[in-house]
């Protein structure tokens, strides 16, 4: 291939790019990648109410963003990470994880909302924030999703084996030197890095449902953990096609039917384990 | 004063695969442990025996490092490896893994090096199935073949047989025998059900915060200070459990225990019996 062609196929690429479902196509199969393996870990540990209060947290760090004109996608991932820091220290102090992560969760939420209405003009656009706007991902933002859900991915390949084992047993783990904290640390940041990520794609009310519905629907249809993980991946990118599909015909909101498409296939999985046992 | 370092203890360092020298450990404020010195040789088993919250786990795992020290110190053998069979594995439901997979976890082995470690176990047939599908007597050997994959010289158990019946602990602690014989590898373990452990033991420490008292099964049992601790109703259950081993069925007195039949374990001298539900 020569210079000029490989530039026009460049070209070409970037030129499809100008097709806004097809951004978002790439959105959502971008998001599939990180929320799958660490929705598998968010099952397995019970973090769902975890995912939550994280994902809750980043309506306030949109409204801080806004106010100081810094990214969105910075704000975000710097309360997420807050929130998720909080809850993970309050957690290892043994405080009662229901009610905390239930007060924190929806103060959170509320703050950041009754914060985002002093913003000028923000209150107009606060459905996108809560719901997601992934028809409207720029190329900027495309780039910030796979970036962040590559580095999740990343994370996880890292230390699957040592996140695996002190998820089995942190005693066990602890036994052939894999240090539970540390792991429990480096999937905090994974969650709130993937919370960042996903604020456009779902909305953060959202989140919490595409890391968890897309795990469970692969629960029946795998055999190992990393089977799960895979599974899980498909399941997500699955759901965002479909669900952008249903969104154009319907003209219904995109991030909620994103989730509509991975509990419908989270329905069909449930049956189709049952048959299969019986 | 409970702060003796109980009778006829002895810190055998240098010739020790690991040594507990003077370990106290403490749980906000609460001293669990005071001043407790052992060790562990090569090839040998020792049982750590004592009641519901003498800490003989935080022994465990102060010995493993999960807890730290307050005072005093662990010391183990340069290249000493370690095996450790946790209470038990609490896998949950939506996490899907096969027997084969978790065997490598946190270190990936070969199909070889596990069919081995299985069947050392005794189950060779398991490496395809899900954990959550074990029996409980089944996840204790699955456990105790990860244990022995990093071919270890000291194997470590926390109360190895919890949720097995009476048969499926005697088989588990005869396998532990077979093991050491096979392999020489030296155990340390925990446990508070004293009849079925003492015949599988070279030495027993009783403990309940401080050593009470250490030596053979025999030397142990008939101590005032486990006397104290445990009753005097176990020089019976003792005596019960060598007569199994003598196979008599001339049990004397109270005896809910029985040895003599089993369910999922081969066992040699499995009698035709009465037989539990």
């Amino acid at each position: 291939m020569t210079m000029t062609t490989k530039k026009n196929t460049l070209m070409r690429v970037i030129r499809m790019l100008d097709d806004f479902l097809l951004r978002a196509e790439l959105a959502g199969v971008g998001l599939s990648l990180a929320t799958g393996p660490l929705g598998s870990f968010v099952v397995w540990r019970k973090m769902a109410y975890f995912g939550d209060a994280t994902a809750h947290a980043a309506i306030l760090g949109v409204a801080l963003a806004l106010a100081s004109d810094l990214p969105i996608g910075l704000g975000t991932l710097v309360v997420a990470l807050a929130m998720a820091g909080t809850v993970a220290g309050l957690a290892a102090r043994g405080w009662a994880m229901d009610t905390t992560l239930g007060v924190l969760a929806h103060s959170a939420l509320a703050l950041g909302l009754v914060a985002i209405s002093f913003v000028p003009g923000a209150r107009t656009d606060l459905s996108a924030y809560l719901f997601g706007d992934i028809l409207a991902v720029t190329r900027a933002d495309l780039g910030f999703i796979w970036g962040g859900a590559v580095l999740v991915v990343g994370l996880m390949v890292w230390r699957w084996q040592g996140m695996l084992t002190a998820t089995l047993s942190e005693d066990l783990a602890h036994a052939s030197g894999v240090k539970p904290d540390r792991e429990r640390l480096i999937l905090t940041l994974a969650l709130a890095l993937t919370v960042a990520v996903a604020l456009k794609v779902v909305g953060a009310l959202l989140i919490a449902a595409m890391l968890i519905i897309p795990a469970a629907a692969a629960r029946g249809l795998a055999r190992n953990p990393e089977g799960m993980a895979l599974m899980a991946v498909v399941i997500g990118a699955g759901s965002s096609l479909l669900g952008l599909q249903l969104s154009l015909w319907q003209d219904t909101p995109a991030g909620p039917s994103i989730i509509v498409a991975a509990a419908a296939i989270f329905a069909l999985s449930t049956a189709f384990g049952r048959f299969r046992r019986s | 004063m409970p702060g003796m370092p109980g009778c006829g203890m002895t810190t055998d360092w240098p010739h020790a695969l690991i040594a507990a020298d003077h370990l106290c450990v403490r749980y906000g404020g609460r001293e669990v442990l005071h001043d407790v010195s052992l060790s562990v040789r090569p090839g040998e088993i020792v049982t750590i025996l004592g009641p519901n919250g003498s800490g003989k786990s935080t022994l465990l795992r102060a010995i493993l490092g999960i807890v730290g020290a307050y005072a005093g110190r662990v010391i183990r053998a340069p290249g000493l490896r370690l095996g450790y069979v946790p209470q038990r594995l609490a896998i949950d439901p939506s996490l899907p893994i096969t027997v084969r997979r978790f065997l490598s976890l946190p270190v990936r082995v070969t199909d070889a090096q596990a069919a081995a470690a299985l069947t050392r176990a005794g189950l060779a047939e398991v490496a395809g199935q899900q954990i959550a599908a074990l029996s409980g007597g089944q996840l204790q050997r699955v456990l105790l073949a990860r244990a022995l994959l990093g071919d270890p010289g000291l194997l470590m158990l926390d109360e190895p047989t919890q949720g097995l019946d009476q048969p499926g602990e005697a088989a588990f602690y005869r396998l532990i025998e077979e093991v050491r014989a096979a392999t020489g590898v030296a155990v340390l373990m925990v446990s508070h059900d004293l009849h079925v452990v003492m015949a599988a033991s070279d030495r027993v420490i009783c403990l309940n915060g401080h050593i009470c008292c250490e030596g053979t099964p025999q030397v142990v049992s008939s101590a005032p200070e486990y006397r104290a601790l445990f009753g005097l109703g176990t020089q019976g259950a003792l005596a019960l459990y060598q007569h199994a081993h003598d196979h008599s069925h001339d049990h004397g007195h109270d005896h809910n225990q029985d040895h003599h039949h089993d369910h999922d374990h081969k066992e040699e001298h499995a009698h035709a019996g009465h037989t539990h539900a």
